[in-house]
């Protein structure tokens, strides 16, 4: 009788905290979660990998899908992981409160002088990602390009110079697009808006909600899979205060889109 | 020895008297010819002799050889060694090196391995250079020059130098870190007879001590002063100042908060340089509108014994015309801050004839290098950076820059190419094209990334470069590889002393080829590649031929680690853990072994396991 106590409160726990984690949780436009005790990877998730993830996860109703999921996360490059496999990492250490790698940042307003959209397909076929080459090759692992610590082998000292010289280039107003990549927790892959489209912030919000309308958030089935059918829930959603756009600056920090003046 | 002889087999007592006693006088033009003294006069002799002799002789290899030959040459080498260059500081402790080189003016350190550059080692690992500063501040006062690379270097350590070495000249900091500003300020002021400080690629903390100022007044004897790295303002008028008391100063290299008037300012006063940095060339926010543009190019011609320029931190393209003057006599160039299109590098690679050595971005493209191999026909060494180090991205250089450098370029001896594709066809035609290539390092920054024209492996490509290319001493491979690449490598690398390997390999046997086959190897430095145990015990037989030994995210366990090290008592076999690893984990994440006669160190960090 107590062991079924206990799990009656484990469960209450966990629902208490599902539901505070999809209220209060402003889903961000990159992820905003730091839970450290996640191994999380900056990566890209497919469909296939989602429908994959949620049969693996099984009949266990009260799976936290949140607590599986791959997510965007802290700038440091930690290898690609399969879902819910905490242990298995690269040997890279975690940051360790420096974030001299601009390479491993998910959202960060890197600027490219010509287009380059990103190619789903491309991804998806390319399984050369073994960062943990001691693994074997997991149908369930995201065929994606995480960005991994210490590659290419350039000296952190000339990336940094060459990321403070793209930025006071950015400051000078160079010609071209201002691509930025933008991720949504959840969302199976990310988009690419050219700032220099929109002149305010509100264009830049409608264009991202219909971006993103293609896939629902908050409401996970009863197999913990995302319900992607649903654009009007996705839609009250977005343009509920429940999502905000963020961005995260040069120095590494998360700031609220909106603060800093269009121009 | 062979007069020893000869003096068992001499004649009797009084004629070996006399013998010896004119032999003395020949030899000396002294000598009181006592029979007491005999027997130890020859070995003086001797002595005198390799002495002299051996002062001549520079090379640390030769040296380590002569020292080989006998007790007598043991002692002689150690006691005429000046220059001592010790390749990893944990291999031999300070006390150790100070009993036996007792009169050693210059000292060359290397401390971390060089993955550590790349992030791949958590931060306060160790190489401290304070245990070192303290034993040669006892040994030797009178040392001159100190040489660090990789190493953590304290103010107080910049302070030790200054006052407790008189006449120290030289210092010299590559990829160092742990001192600032103030450290700065302290050893400038204190160190009256510097001539040199170069702090290159190495980490200074602002302190914001304006250190410039703190060089004596009075005339200096400054020959080289190197701070392009240093991320802080300096005073400008100060250094101004310094500048124009330094008449012997020949190398120059400013960081980027040196605006292209001030630099101005800095070549007129100093137009005997040989080697100048140019800081930002670009002009600063505060130049008024209006104000008459100094005559770059003049001050430029002025420099006629220029021949090695580089800095362009924050390029205005503009201002690139001003360098005309000196490109013809330019022997090095380094552009690999300067985000330059093909169009804009043409006018004055076009003009330097006598290129040997070209730093570069691949912002140039393959058609900026196809310009470099049509000029530079006495090139010896090109780096080529990435403007973007991220793997998913077009890349601007690719198989024909390379091609047309390797066609073009047929004394290169090293070079260091990032791309993000690459031909087996391009790397094997530069193997043919430039058999004097030392240095061979290719970096495909896609993982795994196969031949794009053929859909092979890159086995064949780096497979031709060491068969053709045989003196070839660092070879740096990437791309998708088998085991044959290494089997390749083992079978024809018989000079290579540096590999680095990066998701590489199939299985054990490519390690083991390496560690078979090539037995110059010294430096090894090995991470994502499917190597295990098994691989590992394939090398006993030569680690204690090694510097050392890096692995990180392969498939070691700690079992197989630790059956290393029991049978290598002299072998250090350090386990580093990253941040999210347990202690007890059996898969090793990295590990750093080097032969070393001190047994573990002792100042080593939680995050460090020795087995």
């Amino acid at each position: 009788q107590f062991s079924h106590n206990t799990i009656t409160k484990a469960n209450q726990t966990k629902q208490i905290k599902e539901q505070e984690e999809t209220e209060a949780k402003a889903i961000q436009i990159g992820s905003k979660d730091r839970s450290k005790k996640r191994v999380e990877a900056s990566c890209f998730v497919s469909m296939e990998v989602g429908r994959k993830m949620a049969n693996m996860l099984g009949t266990d109703h009260d799976l936290n899908f949140k607590e599986t999921e791959l997510c965007l996360g802290l700038p440091g490059g930690i290898a690609v992981v399969a879902a819910g496999n905490e242990t298995e990492s690269s040997s890279s250490p975690k940051t360790s409160g420096k974030r001299g790698f601009s390479e491993t940042v998910d959202l960060k307003l890197n600027l490219q002088s010509k287009e380059s959209t990103m190619d789903l397909n491309k991804n998806l076929d390319d399984n050369g990602s073994k960062e943990k080459s001691g693994s074997a090759k997991d149908p369930a692992k995201p065929p994606a390009k995480a960005q991994v610590v210490g590659w290419p082998p350039v000296r952190s000292y000339r990336k940094n110079i060459m990321a403070n010289q793209k930025n006071s280039s950015e400051e000078s107003g160079n010609s071209g697009a201002a691509l930025v990549k933008v991720s949504m927790d959840g969302a199976p892959y990310l988009r690419k808006v050219d700032l220099k489209m929109y002149k305010s912030y509100q264009e830049l919000s409608d264009a991202l909600a219909k971006m993103f309308s293609s896939f629902t958030m908050g409401n996970y089935g009863p197999q913990g899979m995302i319900d992607f059918m649903n654009e009007s829930k996705l839609m009250d959603l977005l343009n509920s205060s429940d999502y905000v756009p963020s961005y995260e600056d040069k120095d590494g920090d998360w700031m609220l889109v909106g603060d800093v003046p269009w121009q | 020895m062979s007069e020893d002889d000869e003096r068992q087999q001499s004649p009797p007592s009084d004629l070996e008297f006399v013998s010896n006693k004119a032999r003395n006088c020949n030899a000396t033009g002294s000598g009181s010819g006592h029979p007491e003294f005999q027997s130890t006069y020859p070995d003086q002799v001797l002595e005198n002799v390799l002495e002299n002799v051996l002062h001549f002789l520079t090379s640390r290899r030769d040296r380590n050889a002569a020292s080989l030959v006998c007790k007598s040459w043991y002692r002689v080498e150690a006691l005429t060694r000046s220059e001592l260059f010790i390749g990893n500081c944990y291999a031999v402790s300070p006390g150790r090196a100070t009993a036996r080189f007792t009169r050693v003016k210059a000292l060359h350190l290397k401390g971390k391995p060089r993955f550590a550059d790349f992030n791949l080692m958590p931060p306060d690992w160790g190489a401290h250079f304070n245990p070192w500063a303290l034993a040669m501040a006892k040994a030797y006062p009178w040392l001159e020059k100190v040489h660090l690379k990789r190493m953590s270097v304290t103010d107080d350590d910049l302070a030790t130098l200054a006052e407790l070495f008189l006449g120290f000249k030289e210092l010299v900091l590559v990829c160092c870190d742990g001192f600032g500003t103030s450290g700065l300020a302290i050893f400038v002021s204190k160190c009256r007879q510097l001539k040199v400080l170069d702090l290159i690629e190495s980490e200074v903390s602002d302190d914001e001590t304006d250190w410039i100022s703190c060089f004596p007044e009075g005339e200096s004897n400054l020959e080289s002063l190197i701070f392009d790295c240093v991320e802080c303002h300096i005073n400008f008028e100060a250094l101004e100042r310094l500048v124009a008391r330094s008449p012997s100063l020949k190398k120059l290299k400013l960081n980027r908060y040196v605006s292209i008037g001030q630099l101005y300012r800095l070549m007129v006063r100093a137009p005997q340089l040989t080697h100048l940095g140019t800081g930002s060339f670009s002009p600063s926010d505060i130049a008024g509108q209006g104000d008459q543009e100094p005559d770059y190019v003049a001050a430029f011609a002025a420099c006629r014994s220029l021949v090695c320029l580089s800095g362009f931190r924050e390029i205005i393209p503009d201002y690139l015309p001003a360098i005309y003057p000196v490109c013809s006599n330019l022997t090095s160039l380094n552009f690999s801050y300067a985000n330059i299109t093909a169009e804009q590098l043409k006018p004055i690679i076009s003009k330097c004839h006598k290129l040997q050595t070209f730093w570069v971005l691949d912002s140039i493209c393959d058609e900026g290098l196809q310009a470099v191999a049509a000029t530079c026909k006495d090139l010896r060494e090109l780096r080529v950076f990435p403007v973007d180090p991220r793997e998913d991205n077009d890349g601007p250089v690719s198989e024909v820059g390379l091609q047309a450098i390797s066609e073009g370029c047929r004394k290169l001896q090293s070079i260091l190419y990032f791309c993000q594709r690459m031909t087996n066809a391009a790397v094997i035609a530069m193997s043919k094209n430039c058999p004097d290539l030392v240095v061979f390092r290719l970096c495909i920054m896609g993982r795994h990334r196969p031949d794009p024209v053929t859909g092979e492996p890159m086995d064949d490509g780096f497979g031709a470069i060491v068969m053709n290319c045989k003196k070839l001493t660092r070879l740096a491979v990437s791309g998708l590889l088998t085991d044959k690449a290494f089997d390749y490598i083992g079978r024809h690398g018989k000079l290579v002393r540096t590999l680095s390997v990066a998701f590489a390999g199939d299985s054990d046997m490519a390690l083991k080829y390496v560690l078979e086959g090539c037995p110059q190897l010294q430096k090894l430095e090995i991470r994502d590649s499917p190597f295990g145990d098994v691989a590992l015990r394939s090398g006993l037989h030569h680690y204690y031929n090694m510097r050392f030994l890096w692995m990180s995210s392969c498939r070691l366990t700690r079992h197989g680690c630790q059956e290393i090290a029991r049978a290598m008592p002299r072998l250090v076999v350090e386990v580093i853990r990253s941040a999210d690893e347990e202690e007890m984990d059996d898969v090793v994440g990295t590990i750093y072994m080097y032969r070393s006669l001190e047994g573990p160190r002792t100042d080593a960090p939680k995050f460090v396991t020795i087995l």
